[in-house]
């Protein structure tokens, strides 16, 4: 009765940002788990072709398609073209795109500000809204939002970035009160320091000096914060919403 | 007062759970017949389903009774 709890068999998710990284790991979490996933990239087609590969020799159907999730005209017609690939039906939506625009405050420009709430933000924003329609009709509906552990810490040089996660937060408490009494749950998942290749390119002493910071030790694997999202998008997790958990081997505590 | 009305009542007694004496012309969605803001939103959804338009945010904004909604319907299909 546990596993059974845990299994998406016949569901159906969209994961945004799944060409690499966070997102890919979650796209091929989901599939594992039983569901057809659509695959959202903005720029590497090649590499969602492998998160799409990946998840057909699971046995699941999948689906890329490329939409800014900035825009909410490009959103719509990607869920549009999910529920037609899918038979009508999106039982989970995790907004994982991201972008980054480092840099101190005073040296950041307006334009990395703003790019970075427009997709980072306002893409969750965008998906949540696109989402609701078809959710409410089902009564049922997850919306999984990744947000960052530094959402929570604040970090330095990255004002535009911390804002967005932040504000990811703040946006899954709303949405989660405006459609709980539909069954839609809404959740975050904050990640804390995980391996990919902008965490690859730092140098050693950067690297050090994130460890000495985590309780655990260790830099977290995409697969860890899939787990999560996996969790939160099944039966075992339907009487949470609102939430954030924190993927972070205890930074946050 | 014609087929239209008897559809959005019957659309209406579904999901509000409200009984049928309740729903006359001049009842009000909140007011009178206890809808929430997201009530009203899903009952627009069910009708635009069930007679195949499209009601604008602007329009459906405007829309408080159930005379009003039958009154839109009968204009706009």
């Amino acid at each position: 009765m546990m596993m059974a709890m845990w299994d998406l068999n016949g569901k159906t998710a969209l994961v945004t940002g799944a060409s690499r990284g966070i997102g890919r790991a979650i796209a091929i979490g989901l599939a594992e788990a039983g569901a057809d996933v659509a695959v959202n990239y903005s720029g590497s087609e090649a590499a969602a072709a492998e998160t799409v590969k990946a998840i057909e020799a699971l046995g699941r159907k999948a689906i890329m398609i490329k939409a800014n999730v900035g825009k909410s005209a490009e959103f719509d017609d990607m869920l549009a073209k999910t529920l037609e690939a899918f038979g009508g039906k999106l039982d989970i939506l995790v907004n994982n795109a991201g972008i980054t625009r480092d840099n101190l405050i005073m040296r950041m420009k307006e334009e990395d500000f703003d790019e970075v709430i427009e997709t980072n933000l306002k893409g969750v924003f965008n998906g949540i809204k696109a989402v609701t329609r078809p959710m409410m009709k089902q009564r049922s509906g997850r919306i999984i939002n990744i947000s960052s552990v530094v959402g929570v810490l604040g970090n330095a040089g990255q004002a535009n970035y911390v804002a967005a996660k932040a504000g990811v937060i703040g946006l899954t408490k709303s949405a989660a009160k405006e459609l709980a009494s539909r069954g839609i749950t809404v959740n975050t998942v904050a990640p804390g320091f995980i391996v990919s290749d902008m965490t690859d390119k730092l140098p050693e002493e950067a690297r050090a000096k994130i460890l000495s910071e985590i309780p655990l030790a260790r830099m977290g694997r995409p697969e860890d914060i899939a787990a999560a999202v996996v969790f939160l998008s099944s039966d075992a997790a339907s009487y949470m919403t609102g939430q954030t958990i924190h993927v972070d081997g205890g930074m946050y505590m | 007062m014609s087929d239209v009305y008897d559809r959005v009542k019957r659309i209406v007694i579904e999901r509000l759970g409200v009984e049928e004496a309740e729903v006359t012309a001049e009842a009000s969605f909140k007011d009178d017949l206890g809808a929430d803001s997201l009530d009203v939103v899903e009952l627009v959804m069910e009708l635009e389903d069930e007679f195949d338009l499209e009601i604008s945010d602007e329009d459906a904004e405007k829309i408080t009774t159930v005379g009003e909604v039958v009154k839109y319907i009968q204009s706009h299909s």
